[in-house]
């Protein structure tokens, strides 16, 4: 496959953006033929991207190893542009361009009528050429660009309806787009510092020769750690890993696709795939392994335990997709790359059909308010069945593909003794799996089963607190089949994807096929590690059975008694209080704030003031000078003439 | 015996005089006067150098008539300008006459 094709991969896209940005002063704001040009080039890209595994999978090396081209030369430094496509980049473009083409299928029919059809597409288009260059990019300097770009399209994409008439709808989309920007920035000052300091430290921005710097140890002890520590800061922001994760939930104000392409599939994945990339920098160092074990698992079920409360569709799922990131930091920290990527992978799949399913529920309900849905398995039979299958594979039972990408992220936790309380994360994995099982039932129960509690006219009652008479019907209906197309299409890699990574050889390309294409490493499998996990998704299940359909146990009634629990858990361990009122209203705006208004003040203004009155009392004395008496300048030329020959007479 | 030092120092008198009138009065009539007196304190000064220091050359000499010329045409112009700003301004008082200051 020529290098050209493959730099055409993100370039379509890119080409669709400038395109769509071209013809917007010509067409009107709802042009349908936005979708059109954004579909057709992404449908493009993905065929190429098809055509760029094929040639890696038929590559003995698994890379087609282009070479990097000469962008900027300045003195010894030489910025290079490259691309690299290998196992790992071929994987990503598939699975980046695939869920991309979906999701832009199902928004033309989300967005129909959308008074920014053409400039969400513009969005769309630029999200995924920058999502499609970072997975691409051979060197830092150029990942970082695209990095950033994509942290730009994501703020434009959550902020979509934050002005105009749109933001009097959704009055929390601006604070939710500027809250994403500067969360995940806080992450990637450390990433800028760690791609500075991989310069200082080597030399060198490519990829590639890092590696090879550090594989042969000329770039080896406490300045690797601080390199790895730098680059998952980076990851942490991006990937919503605890104590960044707080932008995430609130990111679910952008319009509901968006969700599902970046804040499920793509970008919020982008953070796994930079530490898979950067994998031998962090193999390195035995304590940047175990800060990403940990940080990994603590967020997989910290996230996990917020989600169990959460009474908002899309949130729950937001949580949920925090949580199955941070196994896929655990099985990163644990080493495990090839199950990381498997997990990435068969999560962007199932996890874009949630929330494509949630917002077809929301075409319908007009709400995303779980306790006022309930029901909808019969008017929307499609949406249920997909729904369902993607949920079950996120719980990860057999024999979904959730089931193979969980147990060898599981397996890998459990074998895996390098990092300090490798078996403490193993046992917090399969905690945090059973709660997967319990949110998910959850949200499945609250959502289509039991009856109908009246949509957002219910809610629109129960906010203005007026008496709650019995609520008007409306016609529930099943979404557009262009809407539902999408979620069929997404159900088949759901529940089939796993064949790529089975532990035995069925289909002759061999046992752990994809894990072994992506690491050149076999996996093992252990039925044990795959029960105990079952167990602990099933008896979550249950629980949620229990609960929501059969009325064991009252939720409200369990809520009481752990109220102290609850109440924790509803404020979602008030960590966005700590951010908002403590560290911004306090240490931001009161300290830094109070110290800048008084340096300001003091100092700055003072010298500021110092400099204009010296110039101007200075500029006094030739004003007054200058007075239009040719006598006094006469005798100011005769004086000077006397003091230069008094000069000379005495100094010459 | 009058020396060099004496014409010098006559010299310099009279033209301190000269610049004191011409820088601190405010009649132009009395100003150009003054100038005078400058020019011919200049012309003491010449003749005795030349008287001198180089008594065969006359380039002193030549140089005091070239001055006396100039003077007179001096003067006439000067005089000119005064007569013009009489009629504009009814006055030859030079204080007066300071519309381009800045």
């Amino acid at each position: 496959m020529p290098e050209f094709a493959s730099w055409l991969i993100f370039l379509l896209p890119l080409l669709s953006f400038v395109l769509i940005v071209g013809l917007r002063p010509f067409v009107g704001a709802e042009w349908r033929g936005a979708g059109v040009i954004t579909i057709v080039s992404i449908l493009a890209a993905f065929a190429l991207a098809l055509t760029a595994l094929a040639a890696t999978i038929g590559n003995d090396a698994h890379d087609l190893g282009y070479r990097p081209h000469d962008w900027l030369t300045i003195g010894p430094l030489v910025i290079r542009v490259g691309l690299v496509m290998d196992s790992l980049t071929a994987v990503m473009v598939v699975v980046v361009t695939g869920v991309s083409l979906l999701v832009q299928i199902y928004s033309t029919e989300y967005m129909r009528g959308d008074k920014g059809y053409v400039r969400y597409f513009a969005y769309m288009s630029l999200f995924t050429a920058s999502m499609l260059g970072l997975v691409m990019a051979s060197n830092l300097v150029f990942l970082y660009m695209f990095w950033e770009l994509v942290g730009l399209s994501s703020y434009l994409l959550i902020g979509f309806w934050g002005q105009g008439k749109a933001a009097e709808e959704h009055p929390r989309a601006g604070d939710a787009a500027k809250k994403a920007f500067i969360v995940t920035r806080l992450g990637d000052v450390g990433f800028l510092a760690a791609i500075v300091w991989a310069y200082v430290a080597t030399g060198t921005l490519e990829i590639a020769e890092i590696h090879a710097m550090v594989a042969a140890g000329a770039f080896a002890g406490v300045g690797v750690t601080w390199l790895a520590l730098g680059i998952f800061a980076g990851a942490v922001g991006k990937s919503g890993q605890f104590p960044l994760h707080v932008w995430l939930p609130d990111a679910m104000e952008g319009p509901t696709p968006v969700s599902a392409l970046i804040h499920a599939a793509t970008m919020v994945a982008a953070g796994v795939f930079l530490v898979a990339r950067l994998f031998p920098i962090f193999e390195a160092s035995e304590g940047a392994m175990t800060t990403v074990a940990w940080i990994g698992g603590g967020t997989a079920i910290f996230a996990a335990s917020m989600a169990l409360v959460s009474n908002d569709i899309k949130r729950v799922l937001a949580y949920s997709t925090i949580s199955q990131l941070g196994y896929m930091m655990l099985a990163l920290g644990m080493g495990a790359v090839g199950p990381a990527i498997f997990h990435l992978v068969v999560h962007a799949f199932f996890k874009a059909l949630l929330f494509m399913g949630a917002g077809s529920v929301h075409h319908t309900a007009h709400t995303y308010d779980m306790r006022f849905m309930g029901g909808l398995r019969r008017p929307m039979p499609w949406t249920f069945a997909t729904m369902l299958v993607a949920g079950v594979a996120l719980i990860g039972v057999f024999p979904l593909s959730g089931f193979w990408s969980k147990d060898s992220v599981l397996h890998a936790a459990s074998i895996n003794g390098l990092i300090g309380g490798a078996e403490a994360l193993y046992w917090i994995a399969v905690l945090a799996a059973g709660l997967t099982g319990f949110y998910v039932f959850r949200m499945l129960f609250m959502t289509f089963a039991g009856e109908y509690r009246g949509g957002a006219e219910a809610e629109a009652t129960a906010e203005s607190g007026a008496a709650a008479g019995p609520p008007p019907r409306r016609r529930l209906h099943e979404s557009p089949w262009i809407m539902v197309a999408p979620l069929a299409v997404l159900a088949v890699p759901v529940l089939f994807a796993g064949l790529a990574d089975l532990p035995w050889d069925l289909f002759g390309f061999g046992a752990f096929a994809m894990t072994g294409f992506l690491t050149g490493h076999v996996e093992t499998f252990s039925t044990s590690v795959a029960a105990v996990s079952s167990a602990a998704g099933a008896l979550g299940i249950v629980v949620a059975y229990s609960m929501y359909v059969q009325g064991l146990l009252s939720p409200s009634v369990l809520g009481q008694r752990l109220r102290p629990l609850h109440t924790l858990l509803v404020n979602r361990y008030y960590l966005d209080h700590l951010y908002e009122g403590v560290v911004v209203r306090h240490v931001l705006i009161r300290v830094l704030g109070l110290t800048a208004e008084v340096i300001e003040g003091q100092f700055i203004e003072r010298a500021v003031n110092g400099v204009a009155l010296i110039g101007r009392n200075v500029g006094r004395i030739p004003v007054a000078m200058q007075n239009g008496q040719v006598q006094a300048y006469g005798a100011m030329i005769s004086i000077g003439i006397v003091l230069i020959l008094a000069g000379f007479w005495i100094w010459g | 015996m009058a020396g060099l030092e004496h014409y010098l120092i006559l010299s310099g008198i009279i033209f301190s005089i000269g610049l004191v009138g011409a820088l601190t009065k405010r009649n132009i009539i009395t100003i150009l006067m003054s100038v005078e007196l400058m020019f011919n304190a200049v012309n003491i000064a010449f003749i005795a150098m030349t008287r001198f220091v180089t008594p065969t050359l006359l380039t002193g000499h030549i140089f005091v008539l070239f001055i006396i010329t100039v003077a007179a045409g001096n003067l006439a112009l000067g005089l000119a300008i005064v007569i013009a700003i009489f009629r504009n301004r009814e006055s030859v008082d030079i204080t007066t006459a300071a519309s381009m200051k800045g």
